[in-house]
């Protein structure tokens, strides 16, 4: 095995691991702890693809920002502890089930597809993801776009404040 | 390194989003979940990009085709962003009212 191709694995498993214990483990905090961990890994695939704009961004912006928001508001609701009642097994055997099959589709689908077949992704090469090609392409064909996701921006501060406000 | 196998990543990473959210009843685990999914198709968009852009290289060595899948990407990243910060208010809104985050006392609009 080439040293890429290890470097793939050892990130598609941590990526699935920790996936899996946000789900397993009941404490919230540790759930989002594992979630930042599949971010990492997440990130890490990006190096791989050499899409280092979009690395450097899911780091700061996730793993950064998001999930130390998540872990605010845990805090501030104080459930670093374990308040989720244990529920019905055959509801959880049935969301099992039904996220299974779902994956068995997808992947039969996918097996099938002709345009698939035979087709790679371009690792450690290719220079589409650098910040220079990237912000070259945003600022001369997606301004608008850009500039609308400014306005969201702000209408999504003016509404958390004014859910959030105590009245 | 085939697609295939970044197409399987990504749906076994979307399907573990989707069974956290049909089984879990913790509203903040469930937004967890939702934020995984958005992820995975993340994931799943960066490496199609590439795969785009190494099948258009071998013809013309500078050209730029497949950098949209990645703008897709930024974009999708300043939603996310945006949505979890209404979000995480609706919840801490929600836990004002009801004093728990359990998404099984929101049935007010089934009855």
């Amino acid at each position: 095995m080439s040293p890429t191709q290890i470097v793939f694995w050892l990130l598609s498993v941590v990526a699935l691991v920790s996936a899996l214990m946000v789900l397993i483990s009941r404490n919230p905090v540790n759930s989002v702890l594992w979630l930042i961990l599949t971010f990492f890994a997440i990130s890490g695939h990006y190096l791989l693809l050499n899409a280092q704009f979009l690395f450097v961004v899911n780091l700061i912006v996730y793993a950064g920002a998001i999930m130390v928001l998540f872990l605010f508001v845990i805090m501030l609701m104080n459930l670093n502890k374990e308040t989720e009642p244990q529920k019905n097994k055959w509801l959880k055997l049935t969301g099992a089930i039904t996220g299974g099959s779902l994956l068995w589709l997808l992947v039969s689908i996918v097996r099938s597809a002709g345009d698939m077949q035979g087709k790679a992704a371009m690792v450690k090469e290719g220079n589409i993801g650098l910040i220079d090609n990237l912000g070259k392409i945003l600022f001369n064909e997606y301004v608008i776009p850009f500039e609308i996701s400014s306005v969201l921006f702000l209408s999504a501060m003016v509404g958390a404040v004014v859910i959030g406000k105590k009245d | 390194m085939p697609i295939q196998y970044y197409l399987g990543l990504s749906m076994m990473l979307f399907c573990i989003g989707i069974v956290g959210v049909l089984t879990r009843r913790n509203a903040i685990i469930i937004f967890m979940c939702v934020e995984l999914m958005l992820n995975s198709v993340n994931l799943l968009l960066v490496a199609l990009s590439k795969m785009h852009h190494a099948s258009a290289v071998a013809t013309d060595a500078l050209t730029t085709k497949g950098a949209e899948g990645q703008l897709f990407v930024f974009f999708i990243m300043v939603v996310a962003a945006a949505e979890v910060s209404v979000g995480l208010a609706i919840i801490v809104m929600m836990y004002r009212n009801v004093h728990s985050v359990d998404v099984n006392f929101l049935n007010r609009l089934k009855n």
